[in-house]
This record gives C-alpha cells, structure tokens and sequence, in this order.
C-alpha cells in the first residue's frame, strides 16, 4: 500500500477538496441536521475565559469577486496571554473553532477572545497577535492557510517576523483585519485577483 | 486541572506539494476560479503551527464511529455493511496516536444527508453520513458503515463520482491538518473521476484506494476495507521554543 522510499520515508497521504458537503461531516448543523451530542469546535473560549471579547468576520471571494458560500473556517490561536493549549483550559478556553460561510450571505464569523503576542522563533521577535485560519471548501484543493492579524496593533505588527517576511508591504494588508466597531473585527478573504490573500506553505 | 497530553513540539518537515493537487486544476472546473494564483510563502515553524488542539474520548459519544447505528430510526441504513480500518502515520512511519478522526459520506444511493444536495436518489431515513473516532496508541482508526453510492456532479458534462468517503485528519500540530477522500479498490469510475484527476502522480492517486481486507471482515455479517494515512512528517529534535515564552 505504501512505498517508502530508500530512506523509509513515507509518501504524505495527498489532499483532496472537501467538497460541497463538508458541512455533513464537520458542522452537521448547518447541513441541515443534529446527529452528534457534542458538536465540536463551536467555540474557542468558555463562559468564563479571561480576555478581551471579540467578534471575528469576514467573506471569502472567488476569482469573479462572488463570496464563497460553501467553505468551512477553522482557527487556531493563543490565549489572551499568547499561550496555546492542547485542551481546554480550567476556565474553557479551547483556542480552536470551526465555522461554515453562510449559505446566502457568504459571512463567517467567530466569537473569541483577542489573543496576545507568542514567542517567535528562537532568535525572532515575538509575533503580533494573530489568529491561524484555515479554509477548505469545494474547489480548493488542498486547504488554505492564512493568518488574521489586527488593524490596531500597528506597533506590534511593524516588527512581527511573519508579516515582515511578506517581501510587498502591500501584501501584508491583506491578513490584517479592520477594525470596524469596539471588539468587531472583519477580514476578507480573496482566493484570487488584484488582492488575493497571502497563503502560507506552513 | 492540566492538559490531558502535553505539547510535544516538533517542527514538521516542509510538506511535499508534488503529492498533492495543484491549486488550480482545469480538469476539475471549480478549481479555476477558487485556487489562488500566486505562489504560497513558505513559513517556518512558529508555535502557531507546531501546536494544535488535541482531542479526547470526552469530545465523541460510544456511536460516533457506527454510521450503521448513530442515526438509526426505524432500522438499519440500506446498503453493503462495511468496516473501514488502518492507520495514521506520519512521515517516518511513525503511529500518530490519539488524533481526531472524522469522516462523511453519501448514502449507498449516492445520495447526501445536505440540504443542498439535489440528486435524485433518496435520502435514507436511518442514514447520517457522518461519523468519528480518535486513534489508538498504534495509531489505528476504525468505523462502521455502508459503502457509499457514486453520484453525479456538474463538472463535465457526465461525471460520476467514483464512491467515496470524505476524511478530516488533525495531527499533532495546525499544520500537519489534511481533509482527503479514499475511494474503493476495483471502483471501474476511479480513472475516470477529474476530483482524482487533479493529483498529477498516478503512485499518489493509488495512495487513495482502500483495498478489500477480508481478514478483518466479519463472516457472515460485515466485509472490511484497509487504508491507511500517512500525514506530513516531523523532525525527531523538539521545537526550540518553550511553550512559556524566552
Ligand atoms: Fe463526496
């Protein structure tokens, strides 16, 4: 079944799309149904999660400008204090969500907490704060990842190792979310064309 | 309380693209408009990549790996009874234990349980299509099932879906995430299916058949397909960051 090659290495298991029914498998809700007692990744945080309350949006569009109503978002990010975890934390903290873009209006969104800066790598500067996204939808290949900075953290942003190795400083405007009211962030997503997102090879 | 498994960071080794699709695939039509164009930046590990949730037998319920049971209403699903069994490894062949999981599928008619799926065949009233397990210590997975039907799909002007199950697979860290299909040894639509099309190495394609397991099936009652997943490695020396910061 596999072949390892000469050095017994084995061949990485190849992606294919999620397709159009994603939704069955992993936010069965939203394809129109409840099966499972626990859905999973419904929220990152819990009642009692200390950090400042967010909302997270946006919409993801094709190459034509339409928003892609059938992708699944997931996001992965540290606490308030730049701690990732494993597990939920004593207070419900879970880091992790999972979000279907809504069949008409082509919105996602995800309640959290604003997440604080974590090490870089050795020798870097710490990162600015940031959440992980990752988008699987029909038509995409293999899933994308992407990474949603903050419009006001100018200061951090300026020096965050990641965003500096983005060589068009243009480019680097497409991860970061605009602030459009107190707590209420949204970023659009664009898989292709004048401002196609920054994807990651991570 | 602490976490139930610590972290163990270890930097992935950089993911071999020439196994996977390409982002943009004409055979497969949806690809053209939805595949970014311009070439991906290459990151090197930070702990937002080398991290990533880990799962519990808490998280799932006792039918969560029985499609045959966990939306029986007035009986059992239609169809072949099947098990689908094997394992997850990385890289260098290492078991990846206690990862999450799932998996979704048509019915044996081809039909989904989805409000936007419009085929003809019909739903099955005792069928959700949807399940999930966490890997045992050998790395091992397994479910309960019925073969999934092919279906038809708007792409070219006939294409058939060979059948198939959907997979999600969590590792170890964010980035080792992977959503595929496997699909049924001997399935005749196989060659002809331009989802599977858009993997360019015919070796990478067969990675993706489940091949009849007749050992593992029960007599009489359930036949049992094998396939194993193999997800991105990584390296034996630990991440360089502490969790808590330097
Ligand atoms: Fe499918």
């Amino acid at each position: 079944m596999f072949t390892p090659n000469a050095l017994g290495y084995l061949a990485e298991t190849p992606s294919q799309t999620a397709g159009p029914y994603v939704h069955i498998g992993l936010i069965p809700k939203q394809a129109g149904f409840d099966i499972f007692a626990n859905n999973l990744g419904e929220s990152p945080i819990g009642a009692t999660t200390p950090g400042e309350r967010i909302r997270i949006e946006g919409r993801i569009f094709d190459g034509t400008g339409s928003p892609v109503r059938d992708a699944l978002v997931e996001s992965w990010q540290a606490d308030a204090a730049g701690l990732h975890h494993a597990t939920p934390t004593p207070d419900g903290f879970r880091g992790w969500a999972r979000t279907g873009t809504d069949f008409e209006s082509g919105l996602w969104s995800i309640e959290t907490v604003k997440p604080g800066r974590v090490p870089g790598r050795h020798g870097h500067k710490r990162m600015a704060p940031h959440i992980s996204l990752w988008i699987v939808a029909r038509g995409i290949n293999i899933g994308l990842s992407t990474r949603l900075y903050f419009a006001d953290e100018e200061a951090a942003n300026a020096e965050d190792p990641v965003l500096r190795i983005i060589e068009q400083p243009a480019r680097r405007q497409t991860l970061i979310a605009r602030r459009e009211a107190a707590g209420r962030y949204v970023l659009d997503i664009h898989l292709q064309g004048e401002n196609e997102t920054v994807f990651f090879d991570i | 309380m602490t976490a139930l498994r610590e972290f163990v960071p270890r930097e992935f080794v950089p993911r071999d693209r020439d196994q996977h699709p390409p982002a943009v695939t004409p055979i497969y039509k949806t690809s053209v408009l939805r595949g970014p164009h311009r070439p991906l930046i290459s990151l090197q590990n930070s702990l937002s990549e080398v991290t990533g949730p880990v799962f519990g037998h808490g998280d799932i319920g006792p039918l969560d790996n029985d499609l045959i049971l966990n939306y029986a209403k007035t009986g059992q699903p239609i169809g072949e009874r099947i098990i689908m069994h094997g394992r997850v490894l990385d890289g260098s062949g290492r078991p990846v234990p206690g990862v999450l999981v799932e998996f979704w599928q048509a019915n044996a008619g081809g039909r989904y349980r989805h409000r936007n799926d419009t085929y003809v065949a019909p739903v099955d009233p005792n069928f959700g299509g949807c399940g999930r397990t966490i890997t045992d210590a050998e790395g091992r997975y397994a479910f309960r099932t019925v073969k999934p039907g092919p279906y038809p799909y708007r792409n070219r002007g006939n294409d058939w879906r060979p059948a198939h199950i959907h997979f999600s697979v969590f590792g170890t860290g964010f980035a080792q995430r992977l959503i595929t299909q496997n699909y049924f040894e001997g399935d005749p639509l196989i060659g002809r299916d331009s989802i599977l099309g858009t993997i360019p190495d015919p070796a990478a394609r067969e990675r993706l058949v489940a091949k009849l397991d007749l050992e593992a099936a029960v007599p009489l009652d359930t036949l049992a397909y094998r396939w194993d997943i193999v997800l991105r490695g990584s390296r034996s020396t630990l991440f360089e960051n502490r969790l808590e910061g330097n």
